[in-house]
């Protein structure tokens, strides 16, 4: 104790320097709320990656039911993959329509967008209801649970984006292309973007491997 | 048309269950009456509830709290004086309700007692501390305190109607599935950690925003407070760490209502898979609720040595280093499931180099008062006894981290013991520090002193007599969670334990005293100045309490201590300020919709009342799409009301 | 320093008790001693960091008070010097510790055989609600809540639960491991002298937990087969419809002995639940 209390004291300076005055501030309000939104995709992004984590570590919890290569159809997946990956290029065309300006290009991209959005839905839906018809239902095996619990927090994912989306289309009709309209429309492009992204994910962890066999 | 619920709901399976339900009942009775009769509804309304402020929000969340550290408590003293009597006998708690007591007392301490306690000083501290007027997303805010209060609404709810989980805090399956507890305890739980999880993920957002968007010009990161610097690294950790609890009672949630099988015993379930995921988020969590009264102790010990924080690099870095290890440490909650010896023995050595940053935060903060002037004001007391409790805690936790040692006290009171330990000192006493430090800055006038004085004796004796004998038992083998034993030689003990939580209880006692003198003379202990003990930090530049805008002119930031600096500097300090117009936002009273609709929609899913799930489900998705529509509302304050609310000035309840 | 006065007090008295009542502090097998023994250790050097956190806090509180108004006041005092030792103090003494970490943690891994020049004895370990089931496959015999275990003899137990999550705990012996269903976990354990002591489930699993304990008995090798002939003497057997029967939840249930138990009745009560987990880890048997 005492060696420590002998160390020559270094005394901070008492008086820093004045340093340089900043910029008045003027808060950034869409810069903030494109922040926020990022923090929330990271951990909506944490949410997936647990999910995934949860479907790699239960894909051998088949208790004797159906395991992937019996359940899953590689040309749907493949062809939401296409519609899916559709919308997201389509969401650019709305996006550079916002940038230029017009916003009936907007509106028309978007609801492009929706359209093909809701493609996927059916062609996901259309899988969950043949899949629960042919006894591979979630409640059949802990491998399925997973399956569907990660599939369908995507689905509903992208159904809180095309209501999204109709919402925008609606306001759009009503307002001009605003500083907050263009935020929100930036928004709802990261939204759509990121849900392509965990599909990709979703497509070559549990479609690919699944039929291929062998890969886990 | 009500799902499962009907009379069978109402608890009269035991006198206990009833008298603790009717107490909340005529509570419940007793606060609407006096609103009533004080025809404070509409103030309520408006000035309160609806209220966006960032200070108004963390009063309410800190009165949530300490609302719920009442509750809490009563389930804590009810196990003590059970135990205490049930040698070789039942006791006066059956065992159904002894389950619901423990599951209880853990879920409301972290999830509704320490939880808003932070995030309550957090969102009445930490914008001040940065120099802003509010938080980025003042709206959200909002919504965040109201979910997190409807899921304590359903906790509250669980002691009137049906029952609460008999799971623990931590819900472990298969035994919190539905084949083991199929009734509503667990999903009340569920629901309840939901809903707030919600509120606590969108308040890590908010703060990670505000801190890293809205600091004053000149307040870089190495210039921040230590309080706002673990605020910091707290929202990192809440964004990080909250997905994990969600997805692990959203899954235990799937396997309740629709019979999935992700953690049963059969149909290929992974009871192991629940584990980690909910501690994967429980162990951040733990940091969660001990680094801000990390930076509460920082910013005391600081302000009543008189002196400036030592090593004050050496704490943020420390802070940082806490946050980052507390991901890689999870596992030492489950050393006993049987991994193998090179994945345990890995994660007991993470979990003991975190005992490094925190034992150097330790000594900085001794460092801190060497040299110093020390004021022993009661926060200076709570963070002495903190100082020399904790270390206690510390070392048992770093026995709990030798797995061979593990084997042996996992599961025992020896366990129970350590988190008490370093969460009554560590956490509590550091909330307990920031209200009584922080409260003339909310209210214009300080709590008494003697009755603080004497609260903090009698929790830290309390505490000590309360604990201690826990981890004696532990070497005697005992078991946490029992709710009889036939050992002659652990009663004595567990008698003396529950005279401390008796100690205890007076001393919550003393500071329900402290609260009511501290009101009645007010005028006395009124603090004009806005810094009353002689702060160092940019919140005692604010009136006590603070406009709504809390700094007219925006602060240009100088030194770490600003406030220092300026009184170093004397007149003309704040020449450099920057007046910008002020915006406030609206008072809404969507968050408070949204909080109850979602206690409501828990409260449907819980009962299997569908229909009324649905409708709450659409009412809150309506509500959030109506509020897009409108662009939202912000009042421009005109200089003269600036002026009219400065010259206001300060005062014992003004602007109250 | 009061309160470090305690904690020795309480040392002290510690050091007086009976191993009965302490079985952590005095235990009857190696295992449990090794760990003993490292908890001590572990304890004594953290004191290296702990007890100059109390005398320097009240070092600090006597000599700095503002009362005192001590000239020794230097409001931006700053100290790399002290600066880096707070930081290499704790982190020395947690490498130490993390190095006798790594080693026990090898050394007293529960799956790891003991004693390699005998054949060690086979438990197979059932938890029920609320009770304890022990099978000895060689011996062909099976016991409800009680343990028999022969001195200086390993004991490899197989345990696996028919319920919900369960933990087996000896605390005299070795310490505790999980118990869960369709999988299997493992704890090998040595006597070294004779002795009772009291296992339990430590994992919180319903109304009858308190009650879910079991008494250990550590026998001579002559005793242990006297126990045996009384086992065997009892009229019951384990067979499908006893074993159905036991396993339906009661609670403070007396011991009970049947003369053998269903061929491969163990192995069926993990497969009931899991037909692909089969939990049990790959270990290094050198």
């Amino acid at each position: 104790m005492t060696a420590e209390a002998q160390t020559p004291p270094v005394e901070a300076p008492e008086i820093p320097e004045i340093p340089e005055i900043p910029e008045i501030p003027e808060i950034d309000v869409m810069g903030e709320r494109d922040f926020g939104f990022w923090l929330y995709l990271m951990s909506d992004a944490i949410i997936f990656s647990l999910l995934f984590a949860t479907y790699v570590v239960m894909i051998p919890g088949t208790d004797g039911g159906p395991t992937a290569q019996d359940v899953f159809d590689l040309p749907r997946a493949f062809a939401e993959t296409v519609l899916l990956l559709t919308s997201s290029f389509t969401f650019g065309m709305a996006s550079v329509a916002v940038l230029s300006g017009n916003k009936t290009h907007v509106v028309l991209w978007l609801a492009v967008t929706a359209v093909l959005g809701l493609g996927f839905i059916g062609l996901e839906l259309s899988e969950f209801t043949s899949m629960i018809a042919a006894g591979a239902g979630p409640d059949r095996s802990g491998f399925l649970s997973a399956f569907f619990a990660l599939v369908g927090t995507h689905g509903l994912h992208v159904t809180a984006g095309l209501v999204w989306i109709l919402v925008t289309i609606i306001q759009l009709s009503r307002k001009e292309l605003t500083p907050l309209m263009r935020s929100r429309i930036y928004r709802l492009g990261l939204f759509w973007h990121f849900l392509d992204i965990v599909w990709i994910g979703i497509f070559s962890v549990v479609y690919l491997p699944g039929v291929m066999g062998e890969a886990f | 048309m009500l799902g499962k619920l009907s009379w069978d709901a109402l608890p009269l399976y035991s006198w206990v269950a009833f008298s603790g339900a009717a107490m909340e009942v005529l509570a419940a009775v007793a606060v609407v009456a006096i609103i009533t009769y004080l025809r404070a509804w509409r103030y309520l309304w408006t000035e309160w509830l609806t209220s966006v402020d960032h200070k108004r929000i963390g009063i309410m969340y800190t009165v949530l709290a300490l609302v719920m550290l009442l509750r809490g408590f009563a389930d804590a003293i009810m196990m003590r004086t059970q135990q205490a009597v049930a040698y070789d006998s039942q006791g006066y708690l059956p065992p159904d309700h002894f389950d619901q007591v423990f599951s209880a007392h853990g879920t409301i301490m972290i999830f509704f007692m320490a939880m808003p306690f932070l995030t309550g000083l957090i969102n009445f501290v930490v914008p001040q501390q940065i120099g802003a007027r509010d938080v980025a997303f003042p709206f959200l805010n909002s919504v965040s305190l109201w979910l997190t209060a409807s899921g304590a609404g359903l906790v509250l709810a669980s002691l009137v109607i049906g029952k609460f989980s008999t799971a623990g805090w931590t819900a472990y399956p298969p035994y919190s599935g539905i084949e083991y507890s199929p009734d509503v305890g667990v999903d009340y739980w569920l629901w309840a950690v939901i809903l707030s999880g919600v509120g606590t993920t969108l308040t890590g957002i908010n703060f990670l925003v505000t801190i890293l968007k809205r600091r004053a010009p000149g307040m870089t990161l190495m210039r921040m407070p230590l309080f706002t610097w673990t605020a910091l690294v707290v929202s990192l950790l809440i964004v990080f760490a909250f997905p994990a609890v969600t997805v692990a009672g959203g899954l235990l949630g799937l396997d309740r209502y629709l019979g999935m099988h992700f953690f049963t015993n059969d149909g290929g379930g992974n009871m192991m898979n629940y584990i980690n995921l909910i501690w994967i988020w429980g162990h951040p969590e733990v940091y969660i609720l001990i680094l801000p009264a990390f930076g509460i102790f920082s910013e005391i010990v600081s302000t009543f040595s008189r002196k400036r924080l030592f090593g004050y690099a050496s704490l943020v870095y420390a802070t940082a280093a806490i946050g980052l290890l507390s991901f890689t440490v999870w596992l030492h909650h489950f050393f006993t499931m049987g991994s193998s010896a090179n994945v345990n023995a890995f994660f007991g050595i993470m979990t003991m180099i975190i005992a490094v940053p925190t034992g150097v935060k330790v000594f900085d903060w001794l460092f801190t008062m060497y040299r110093g002037r020390i004021e022993m004001s009661v926060p200076m007391l709570w963070t002495i006894g903190f100082i020399v409790t904790f270390v206690i805690g510390g070392m048992s936790g770093v026995l709990l981290a030798i797995p061979p040692v593990d084997y042996l006290m996992h599961n025992s009171t020896f366990l129970v013991a350590h988190f008490h330990n370093m969460l009554i000192p560590g956490a509590l006493f550091g909330y307990f520090a920031g209200y009584m430090y922080w409260f003339p800055k909310a209210f214009g006038f300080k709590l008494d002193d003697t009755w603080g004085r004497r609260a903090f004796w009698l929790w830290i004796s309390g505490f000590y007599l309360a604990f201690m004998p826990l981890y004696v038992l532990g070497f005697m083998g005992m078991s946490r969670r029992m709710e009889h034993y036939d050992m002659p030689g652990w009663q004595p003990w567990l008698i003396v334990a529950a005279l401390g939580a008796f100690l205890i209880a007076a001393g919550i006692a003393c500071m329900i005293i402290q609260l009511y003198v501290s009101v009645k003379n007010r005028e006395a202990l009124a603090d004009t100045t806005g810094d009353p003990w002689g702060g160092r930090t940019l919140e005692w530049a604010t009136a006590s309490p603070p406009a709504p805008y809390n700094f007219a002119r925006i602060p240009v930031v100088h030194d770490r201590d600003e406030l220092i600096w300026r009184k170093e500097h004397g007149e003309g300090a704040d020449k450099d300020d920057i007046a910008t117009p002020i915006e406030l936002p609206e008072n809404t009273g969507h968050g408070v919709i949204i909080g109850i609709v979602g206690g409501i929609l828990g409260f449907a899913m819980i009962w299997h009342i569908w229909w009324l799930a649905v409708v709450s489900l659409v009412a809150i998705l309506a509500t959030i799409v109506m509020r897009s529509f409108q662009d939202e509302g912000e009042r421009d304050l005109t200089d003269s009301d600036v002026s009219a609310l400065e010259k206001r000035g300060s005062g014992p309840l003004v602007g109250y | 320093m009061c309160r470090l006065g305690g904690v020795l007090a309480v040392a002290l008295l510690l050091a007086g008790c009976s191993a009965s009542q302490w079985p952590v502090l005095h235990p009857d097998g190696p295992i449990a001693a090794t760990q003993r023994t490292l908890l001590f250790t572990a304890f004594g050097l953290m004191l290296i960091v702990v007890v100059p956190v109390w005398v320097l806090t009240v070092i600090v509180l006597t000599r700095f008070r503002a009362s005192r108004n001590s000239d020794d006041y230097h409001p931006n005092w700053q100290s790399n010097t002290v600066d880096a030792v707070v930081w290499i103090g704790p982190a020395v003494i947690v490498l130490a510790i993390g190095a006798l970490v790594w080693d026990y943690t090898h050394k007293l891994d529960p799956y790891k055989p003991l004693d390699l020049s005998k054949t060690p004895l086979e438990i197979q370990v059932v938890a029920q609600d609320w009770k304890w089931l022990f099978v000895y496959p060689d011996q062909d015999v099976a016991v409800v809540n009680e343990l028999v275990l022969p001195v200086d003899r390993p004991v490899t137990f197989k345990i696996t639960s028919d319920t919900v999550m369960n933990s087996f705990y000896i605390p005299g012996l070795a310490g505790q491991i999980y118990a869960m269903a369709g999988m299997q976990s493992q704890l090998n354990v040595i006597a070294v002298k004779p002795g009772t002591f009291t296992g339990r489930n430590t994992q919180y699993s319903g109304s009858g937990f308190s009650d879910q304990q079991f008494a250990v008995k550590a026998v001579s090798e002559d005793d242990f087969e006297a126990w045996l002939k009384v086992v065997r003497a009892s009229p019951d057997r384990l067979n499908a419809k006893a074993y159905a029967d036991l396993a339906k939840p009661s609670e403070k249930v007396p011991v009970k002995y049947y003369a053998g138990a269903k061929e491969g009745l163990f192995a069926s009560i993990i497969e009931k639940y899991a037909s692909h987990y089969f939990h049990d880890r790959e270990t290094d048997t050198n």
